[in-house]
């Protein structure tokens, strides 16, 4: 069943050179996730996850092996290409939000709309918004908005393209414990009503083990 | 494409409203707005000087003839719809009284057509020593004009008569002021104005005599070309066309200051208005990289990237441009308005162009300056959201600003419309930008270093750990800072040489026509009479006139070849080659003229020295060999340096001068441009009688009315520099605020971590008095550097050092500094720290 395969990797490996020798982030990392599967990367501080996300989605090259998104090879794109399938299929939640400051609630959610094109950008954005609870909110820019909120417009924007697959780094990183969980209950919900693969990197075993499967990272490696 | 556009608009809108494109909008309108209304008001004034200096011709277009027009060619001034008037000059003796008291003097006599003068006003007074006033129109039939010398000399008050030739005429007024006439003051007897239709009863235009016919005509630019046109073909030999460039050298030298003037200002506002930009978009850019990170995670290609920037900028920039183009129009009309007074006469509708060109500057500041640091939008890395430090590549935004400064130099010398300005200002901005970022990084880490800051700790106020973290700032944001103070130094510059090297500028122009210039000429000193003439200055306590021989010569033959008229297709330099001109002979270089090339000659060549502006016009170069007869005699000599000549100085010029024992065997009368002080006049009133055979010439109102042209110059110029002042004030804050966010981020940082805000502010105190002091301290010898330059090279004028430029440079760049550290602190220190760190 390899049409169920949403996400391969093959000798995936990243170094940077790093003065005379090289310094290696990431090697050998073999992974497979299937549609609909939420998998959890673990690791230590410093242990290669947000490079390993990066990887995943396109946003970075590796120095080998190979990411396949449904079956098409990432890295034989161009990063053109590779931007317009992030823009097709792939949603992003980061740690810090990077919601843009000159842009209202709405106009966030909008964007990504807006790159694509659509007609009804505003309408399935409110629609978003009211589902996270921000109905209320869809004028205010980011600044005046709490880490929580801007968390839940940052998701907001990420299931109005309705994803196939969703990247998210640490959410809950620059949240207290309280609007952490908020946010995390809010993600799964919307990932279950919008049928996306989740892939979630994370500090918190707790939030590890709600998830369907768990790699642990390792100095770069996955450890088995 | 479409679909960006759309996009570029909304982004537009959305960045506008929040306040990002504020800044940058400004920076753009304050730009167009003072380039065009400059552009305007030049325009205007320039239209206006032209206009001006054809009132000192009489009209927009003489036509001289040493024969009666015919009557075709007078047909044709009215029938092209151009006013017209007529003159007749020449020279007669006048007579007056009877028996014992009879009185003779000779006259140049002009008789003048009632229109006449078609451009300008004569000045005539009442009675001798009453202030004069404009005349209306010319003397009536019957009645004649006189400088005042002629009726000294011929004891002929107003109201008395005078006869010339058969006719007697009555004296109505004393002409003060014929602005046609100091064309040729070298060889001319006082003036006797009078009406043209009295001109048979005197018997004095008979076949042989020496006349010159003038026609004089005005109108629209167009007729007077058509009719330039029309009659040039048909010039017969003796006749001539006269314009500003052929007939008033001195006038054109004012004019062409003048528009470097105010063409130099434009450039200024220009360049300043360009660094206001690249600040303003380098701050915008910074602002949106993170954001643009986030615009490719979500599936913007680079070409989308950079098609919606793009297309937001352009949209921005035609918006304000036209905006800027609006006020520049009302700012300029106000001007106008204010000025009309001064200027005395309505100023002529500004052309579009200098709309177009405004448009133009916009547009390209803002792709020039803006481009760059757009590519480097385009090109951040989609992985910037998870690595901060990812992707800040300045590299290929530092080659685009070369294009956009190679284009910005390009419009500049268009509009400047003269290449050396353009290139000195912008080639000077390039170079001072790059001397300054060099100069202030190693001043910069020179202030941070150990010693410096042993030195500066035992200083009041600057507390120690506060301190010694100022300092490591210093030293950490060396690049940075370098930027900003850089800019910083370049808009102190720009306020330093607009608040003093212009003052200083203007000065030096009013003393070119200095208020101690020559306001007599004497003509015609016979040699044998150089001693008793001086004789007659010294025995009146006057100091001696300064006498120059001078020779009437020919150049018949250039490096051996014969030359003449069909050698050369420009008007001017037919003429020139064809006449006889004053050469003089002088073993030293007259204090007013200056070498620009070669070296002077020793007394015993056989060399010349000649005016660069003539040797270009006949193509002469230095070590030609010219061939001259003087007198029927013919010699050569080589041409071993060129001479540039003040000619708005009112001294004696000579176009060739020669060493004395090259030219002392051959006749020559002497010519002295002296002056008397008001007062003192009376002194002379002998010297007719004494020496009958000289002429006595009263410059005082041409140099007078010289004076007011500059003045009214120099009121309109002083006003368009303001425009460039404010152009140099927004650079001076795009400066201050380009660093505003890092610095709000890192003290919300410090905050965070239990910096007190005495601390804070005392580190921030330190490091902008270092970059207050070094930026001040370039931009104080920017600017006296430039003025030099500007001063010498542009203006040709002379230009003492102000030694205030050195002390208020450095003054002003710290006062600004304090006062720039004082509001951010207040911004960074009032908020709480959770609230700056989230809008950080
Ligand atoms: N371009 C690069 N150049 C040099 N070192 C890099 C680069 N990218 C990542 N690293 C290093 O690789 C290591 C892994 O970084 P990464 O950000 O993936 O860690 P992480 O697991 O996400 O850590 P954290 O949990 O703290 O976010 C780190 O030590 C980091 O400093
Ligand atoms: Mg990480």
């Amino acid at each position: 069943m390899a049409g169920r395969v949403q996400l391969r990797t093959l000798g995936l490996g990243k170094r940077v050179p790093s003065g005379a020798d090289e310094l290696v982030i990431l090697s050998d990392i073999d992974l497979e996730v299937q549609r609909g599967e939420v998998l959890a990367i673990v690791g230590a501080s410093g242990s290669g996850k947000s490079t390993l996300l990066a990887l995943l989605a396109g946003l970075d090259t590796p120095t080998s092996g190979r990411v396949e998104i449904e079956g098409q090879d990432l890295f034989a794109l161009d990063e053109d290409a590779r931007a317009l399938l992030r823009g097709r299929s792939v949603g992003f939640v980061f740690q810090s939000f990077q919601l843009l400051p000159a842009l209202n609630a709405l106009e966030n959610v909008m964007l990504p709309l807006e790159l694509a094109g659509r007609a009804d950008a505003e309408q399935a954005a409110r629609e978003v918004l009211v589902r996270v609870g921000l109905g209320e909110r869809l004028w205010h820019y980011p600044r005046h908005l709490s880490g929580g909120e801007q968390q839940r417009v940052a998701l907001a924007r990420a299931f109005v393209v309705r994803p196939k697959i969703l990247f998210a780094d640490e959410p809950t990183g620059s949240l207290d414990a309280a609007s952490g969980r908020d946010v995390i209950e809010l993600l799964f919900e919307l990932n279950r009503e919008y049928g996306a693969t989740l892939v979630l990197v994370t500090h918190d075993e707790g939030l590890a083990a709600r998830c369907s499967r768990t790699i642990r990272l390792t100095a770069g490696r996955i450890q088995p | 494409m479409k679909g960006s556009l759309k996009l570029a608009l909304r982004m537009l809108a959305r960045d506008w409203r929040a306040g990002e494109l504020r800044i940058l909008g400004a920076a753009l309108v304050v730009a167009v707005a003072s380039i065009t209304s400059v552009g305007f008001f030049a325009d205007r004034v320039g239209q206006a000087l032209v206009r001006d200096a054809h009132q000192l011709l009489g009209a927009d277009l003489v036509l001289a003839s040493d024969r009666p027009w015919k009557a075709d060619v007078s047909e044709e001034i009215t029938g092209r719809g151009l006013l017209r008037a007529e003159g007749v000059s020449f020279i007669s003796m006048a007579l007056a009284g009877e028996g014992e008291a009879a009185r003779s003097q000779l006259a140049g006599v002009k008789a003048v057509s009632d229109s006449y003068p078609l451009r300008g006003r004569l000045r005539v007074a009442a009675a001798q020593g009453q202030p004069d006033a404009p005349a209306q129109g010319a003397p009536r039939p019957g009645g004649v004009w006189l400088e005042e010398r002629m009726v000294s000399a011929l004891g002929t008050p107003v109201g008395s008569r005078l006869r010339l030739g058969e006719a007697t005429l009555r004296v109505d007024a004393i002409l003060t002021l014929e602005p046609e006439r100091n064309a040729s003051f070298f060889n001319v007897a006082p003036r006797l104005l009078m009406n043209i239709s009295d001109l048979p009863a005197t018997g004095l235009v008979q076949e042989g005599s020496r006349i010159r016919y003038y026609l004089y005509a005005a109108g629209e630019p167009p007729a007077l070309k058509a009719l330039e046109a029309w009659a040039k073909p048909r010039l017969e030999r003796g006749q001539r066309i006269e314009d500003l460039e052929t007939g008033r050298p001195e006038v054109r030298a004012t004019l062409d200051r003048a528009q470097r003037f105010l063409s130099l200002t434009a450039l200024l506002a220009a360049v300043l208005a360009g660094v206001a930009i690249a600040l303003a978009t380098r701050r915008f850019v910074e602002r949106h990289l993170d954001g643009c990170a986030v615009l490719r995670c979500l599936g913007a290609t680079q070409a989308r990237l950079f098609a919606m920037h793009a297309g937001e900028f352009v949209t921005l920039g035609l918006g304000a441009c036209l905006i800027g183009c609006a006020i520049g129009y009302g700012a300029q009309q106000v001007i106008a308005l204010a000025l009309e007074d001064l200027m005395r006469t309505a100023l002529p509708a500004p052309g579009l162009l200098p709309a177009l060109q405004g448009l133009l500057v916009g547009l390209v500041l803002l792709l020039g300056f803006a481009l760059p640091p757009l590519i480097r939008l385009r090109n951040v890395p989609a992985v910037r959201v998870i690595r901060r430090e990812a992707g800040d590549a300045e590299g290929a935004a530092r080659a685009a600003y070369v294009f956009g400064m190679l284009l910005l130099a390009a419009l500049l010398v268009w509009q400047a419309g003269d290449l050396r300005l353009g290139l000195y200002v912008v080639g000077g901005f390039g170079a001072a930008i790059a001397c300054f970022a060099l100069v202030s990084w190693l001043a910069l880490r020179a202030v941070a270093s150990a010693p410096a800051a042993r030195l500066f700790g035992h200083l009041p106020g600057l507390r120690g750990s506060a301190f010694r973290y100022g300092l490591a700032n210093l030293k950490r944001h060396a690049r940075g800072n370098a930027v900003q103070v850089a800019s910083l130094a370049l808009g102190l510059t720009a306020v330093l040489l607009l608040g003093f090297t212009r003052n200083d500028l203007v000065e030096a122009w009013r003393r070119s026509a200095p208020p101690d210039a020559p306001n007599r000429f004497l003509i015609g000193v016979q040699p044998d009479q150089v001693a008793s003439v001086n004789d007659f200055f010294r025995e009146r306590g006057l100091g001696p006139p300064a006498l120059d021989p001078m020779v009437r010569g020919r150049v018949v033959s250039v490096n051996g070849r014969p030359t003449g008229e069909s050698d050369y297709q420009e008007e001017r330099a037919k003429r020139l080659i064809e006449r006889e001109f004053n050469l003089s002979y002088m073993d030293a270089m007259p204090a007013h003229n200056e070498l620009s090339a070669g070296a002077w000659y020793a007394p015993g060549a056989r060399e010349v020295s000649v005016e660069e502006g003539i040797a270009r016009t006949l193509g002469w170069k230095l070590g030609d060999e010219l061939g001259f007869t003087v007198g029927g005699e013919r010699f050569s000599a080589r041409i071993s340096s060129l001479r540039r000549l003040r000619w708005d100085s009112m001294r004696v010029n000579f176009f060739v001068v020669a060493p004395a024992a090259l030219l002392r065997n051959f006749p020559a009368s002497f010519i002295s441009a002296f002056r008397v002080e008001p007062g003192a006049e009376a002194a002379l009133n002998a010297l007719p009688q004494r020496f009958p055979n000289v002429t006595l010439v009263d410059i005082a109102a041409a140099v007078r009315q010289a004076q007011a042209v500059v003045d009214q110059l120099v009121a309109a110029v002083q006003f368009v520099f303001l425009f460039a002042l404010g152009a140099g004030l927004l650079v001076l804050y795009s400066a201050l605020i380009a660093t505003e966010d890092e610095r709000r981020r890192e003290a919300a940082v410090m905050r965070v971590y239990g910096a007190s805000r005495a601390q804070i502010q005392g580190a921030q105190r330190v490091e902008f008095l270092a970059m207050g002091a070094i930026a001040g301290t370039l931009a104080a010898f920017g600017a006296a550097l430039i003025g030099q330059l500007v001063a010498s090279r542009v203006f040709e004028l002379d230009l003492p050092p102000n030694p205030w430029v050195l002390v208020a440079g450095p003054l002003a760049g710290l006062a600004l500094l304090t006062l720039n550290a004082w509001l951010s602190a207040r911004k960074v220190l009032r908020s709480a720290p959770l609230a700056a760190l989230r809008e950080a």
